[in-house]
């Protein structure tokens, strides 16, 4: 998100100070360690976690704008660093983890944001978010909210994009197929934006939408959220 | 032969067993599925069911048209021969297998087809080119529409799967809820002897093998009807 | 060094993902499965709570295996039922050829067993001069076509009826149809003679009641039924997993099985065997052989983490959901348990060296876990086969990314002067991308790649 995606980063800051919130970033955090945990390797991927652990003492709550890396953080960091020095810290961290529209709904209670963002849209559920998570309805409870946007259901939409971290690389016959048939999907909704929650999920259809030199662009929740 | 390599297997698997494994292996997910109420029987999980008689008669009639099983309801020994003379003339049946029993037998005679009985214990595969094979039942259950048989009550394992037209003669008091209950009889029933084949028969045969399309008929019965005879 | 399987299946799912036709056969095929299952799923009070249920009947049966089976075996002995241990695969063909030949067998009808294709029964058999046919439509149509079957429950699912129709032209001399009623009533005609020929019958088992010493057969078509009644022996082959405690466990078992699998509230016929015939019945086998099979099911047993995979009713619900299974079709699996599940169990079965790539071609969507109606959790094991891949031996070029990747974490600072540095060098990429490493050509062969932005969040954050 920060060198690829960094206007999600910006539009959950500004939506949440704009609730009267503080909002505190940590430099030394760099990534939760997702793509080697789901590749196999739980040590080298500890030795990344394990920065987010040090860094996010106290008992704020954490917001992340993605499903698949608050998934990682709050169902399985307990199970990464068991055993480990960090379980207890590990705990709490997760304890405090939410995805950024669950937070807003759930949390916050909150599902107008006062923004505008005048187009057709369709929602994609990131498989993290969806199915480690349970998030379906908060994303769209928010979206209906959106002065002047229209939202339209995909066929299929609980089906997985394809991105699925180093298997979009390690198998890319597959993944390419899955993201050609999802994208198809949200082609034939006459969308001018397909929305996600993940920014992986999106930067793998932008490719392939792309490529395709189709018309229809992928933006981040965040960022609609954040429009006025 | 010996009966193998039992202990070896019972060895390992017990070793096995040694390490328990986590009862909730949804401890991964912080899932905000409520959490599932545990004190439900298995009858408040499954489709409901009306309570009454009529109701369940009703669901039962409502799975036959699903399935495509013929179903009559009819009142006296008369009105259930007139049923079935019907479908030998519609069928076009020329023969026709059975057991005794006491809601059969009185319907045989007036007929006039070739009829064996296997109590005769005739050699199963002859039951190959009997037009029917007519048949008690242990129970019918609503919920599903289904016909609980056993080779005790059903003559045999042959006799309501070769011929190609089956008929159960049933009687509404044989009508239960639900699938629980169809269990429920079996342990009342039969609980200290079981014969050796119990089945649940829900329809007529079918398969979806060919593009997922339904056939009727693949090795099973083609046609299945159900005659609800009450006696009164 | 990716093994011989891994390679076979990256060749036959680069080939078979293109195919767009196969794509949309298999789209229309599971659509009308779904529509079907969420109508029944939708009809039980409560189907979350049901497959809590399931998944406990299950947990209590494999967690307390022996005791089951010993009631089990009891009970089955009792009744003149023969019951014979086999430790692997090995053992229980040695048994069934040696009761073949003892009985001088000529013709051997099947009902569906995934466990006898597992154990690679039928190419013995026939080896030993015994004609041995499949009685499941689908198994008979795959059987004929000399092909392993597609699908765990619908064997025949890649075929289209003209396939068909020109196939048992071909084989059986019919006439040809397009008409699946046709050709289904020519597979019946040849198989009644079969069914009224047999020596022996042989069939699976869906479950094995402890409580009353019976196994269950679920089935719609008729041809367990034809097996297990007409031949003189019967045979059936059950892994030891499938012991349940109770006989009424299958009054919800029974219905979630055919939910889940078929999208009906129950299959037609769902048959319970506990012995020979009796005295006092008037048909059925004179001898009943049951034979249970561990074949590497208590090295499983041993893995506490994943011990649930042996929980599976094998109801292929997690193949009708996977994408991957979508997408590449049943055969591209190579082995007997496509899908998650065969993802999950085959390293078990058969080595995780060898099998490791099964549970790495997966993105995890979790579908299959959400839907698997005893709720093994699926996903999580593809994972865990994938952790305990890398510790046994390490992917090296990969670890040594990741390292890289770790070391690079504790110095975010650079990462981002890298970003930017390199920024202006990314149009480049498209020109050079044949010198790029495999993964970033793995990424580009079908995606464009993503922008670096100008300025990072950090940039933005130190600027605020």
């Amino acid at each position: 998100m920060d060198q690829l995606f960094p206007s999600v980063g910006i539009s959950v800051v500004r939506i949440l100070e704009k609730l009267g919130h503080t909002v505190d970033f940590k430099q030394s955090i760099f990534c939760c360690g997702q793509p080697a945990f789901n590749a196999g390797f739980w040590d080298e991927s500890r030795a990344v976690a394990v920065r987010v652990v040090e860094a996010l003492t106290g008992d704020e709550p954490i917001v992340l704008p993605s499903g698949s890396c608050a998934a990682m953080i709050k169902n399985f960091y307990p199970e990464l660093f068991r055993s480990t020095a960090q379980a207890e810290a590990a705990v709490q961290v997760s304890r405090r983890t939410f995805e950024f529209s669950s937070f807003l709904v759930d949390q916050l209670g909150v599902t107008d944001l006062g923004s505008r963002f005048p187009a057709k849209v369709t929602f994609h559920d990131g498989c993290h978010g969806l199915r480690e998570l349970k998030i379906k309805r908060q994303p769209r409870m928010l979206l209906e909210r959106v002065k002047d946007l229209t939202l339209v259901e995909m066929e299929d939409q609980t089906s997985c994009c394809g991105f699925g971290g180093t298997f979009c690389v390690r198998f890319p016959m597959i993944s390419t197929a899955m993201g050609e048939t999802k994208s198809t999907f949200a082609l034939e909704t006459g969308a001018e934006y397909l929305v996600s929650n993940d920014s992986s999920c999106l930067m793998h259809l932008q490719g392939l939408l792309s490529r395709q030199n189709r018309k229809l662009k992928t933006i981040h929740l965040a960022d609609v959220l954040a429009s006025t | 032969m010996s009966d193998g390599k039992r202990d070896e297997i019972l060895g390992r698997i017990r070793e096995a067993l040694r390490v328990p494994a986590p009862r909730d292996q949804s401890g991964h997910s912080s899932g905000k599925y409520p959490a599932p109420d545990r004190s439900k029987t298995v009858r408040e999980l499954l489709p409901a069911v009306p309570a009454d008689a009529e109701g369940r008669l009703a669901l039962f009639r409502e799975k036959s048209i699903q399935l495509k099983t013929d179903f009559h309801v009819v009142k006296g020994t008369e009105s259930a021969s007139a049923i079935l003379k019907k479908l030998r003339d519609d069928c076009g049946w020329t023969s026709l297998a059975s057991h005794h029993h006491s809601l059969i037998d009185p319907l045989i005679p007036s007929l006039g087809l070739e009829t064996v009985f296997v109590e005769e214990r005739l050699e199963p595969k002859s039951l190959e080119r009997f037009s029917v094979g007519i048949t008690g039942c242990d129970a019918l259950i609503a919920q599903t529409g289904s016909i609980l048989v056993t080779s005790r009550s059903a003559g045999g394992r042959t006799l309501s799967v070769l011929p190609p037209h089956h008929v159960v003669i049933a009687t509404p008091d044989q009508l239960l809820p639900d699938l629980p209950s169809a269990f429920e009889l079996l342990y009342s029933k039969y609980g200290d002897r079981y014969p050796s084949f119990v089945g649940l028969i829900t329809g007529p045969s079918r398969t979806g093998d060919i593009e997922r399309i339904l056939v009727l008929g693949a090795h099973g019965p083609r046609d299945l009807t159900i005659v609800l005879v009450d006696p009164a | 060094m990716a093994s011989l399987f891994a390679t076979k299946f990256k060749v036959r799912a680069t080939q078979i993902t293109a195919d767009l036709d196969h794509r949309a056969n298999i789209r229309t095929a599971l659509h009308s499965y779904e529509k079907a299952r969420d109508e029944k799923k939708g009809q039980y009070q409560d189907w979350e709570a049901a497959r809590e249920r399931a998944s406990e009947i299950k947990w209590e049966a494999v967690n307390h295996l022996d005791s089951y089976l010993l009631e089990f075996v009891s009970k089955l002995t009792a009744r003149g039922t023969k019951v014979f241990w086999a430790g692997n695969g090995q053992e229980a063909r040695d048994y069934i050829v040696a009761l073949a030949k003892e009985r001088n067998a000529r013709t051997i009808i099947k009902s569906k067993s995934m466990t006898t294709e597992e154990i690679h029964l039928n190419d013995l058999l026939q080896k030993i001069g015994c004609e041995v046919v499949e009685s499941d439509l689908g198994e008979f149509i795959v059987q004929l076509r000399d092909e392993a079957p597609y699908h765990l429950v619908f064997p025949a699912m890649h075929l289209t009826r003209h396939q068909i129709s020109d196939l048992f032209q071909q084989k059986l001399h019919s006439a040809p149809s397009e008409n699946p009623e046709d050709l289904t009533m020519i597979a019946r005609r040849e198989l009644r003679l079969k069914y009224l020929q047999a020596d022996i019958g042989i069939s699976g088992a869906n479950f094995g009641v402890a409580e009353t010493g019976m196994i269950s057969i679920t089935e719609n078509e008729g041809n367990a039924r034809l097996t297990t009644a007409l031949p003189k022996i019967h045979v059936a082959l059950m892994g030891i997993e499938k012991v349940i405690p109770k006989l009424s466990d299958l009054a919800l078992l029974l219905p979630m099985l055919a939910t889940a699998g078929t999208g009906q509230q129950i299959t037609c016929y769902n048959s319970m065997f506990g012995g020979p015939r009796q005295e006092d019945e008037v048909d059925g086998p004179e001898e009943f052989h049951l034979i249970l099979l561990d074949n590497h099911r208590t090295q499983l047993l041993a893995d506490s983490e994943q011990r649930d995979a042996l929980h599976c009713i094998r109801c292929g619900a997690c193949l009708n959901v996977c994408p991957i299974f979508r997408n590449v079709g049943g055969h591209t699996y190579d082995t007997t348990y496509q899908g998650p599940i065969g993802s999950v169990i085959t390293p078990h079965l058969r080595g995780l060296t060898d099998w490791k790539h099964l549970s790495e071609a997966s993105s995890l969507c979790g579908a299959c876990t959400e839907t698997c109606p005893v709720k093994i959790d699926l996903h999580h094991h593809l994972l865990q086969n994938r952790r305990n891949a890398e510790k046994k031996e390490p992917n090296l070029s990969e670890q040594f990314a990741f390292r890289a990747f770790a070391l690079l974490a504790r110095y975010p600072a650079i990462v981002n002067w890298l970003a930017r540095v390199g920024r202006p060098f990314l149009p480049f990429a498209k020109v050079v991308d044949a010198m790029m490493p495999a993964p970033v050509r793995a990424w580009t062969s079908s995606r464009d790649l993503p922008a670096i932005a100008r300025k990072s969040f950090r940039d933005y954050w130190r600027e605020r």
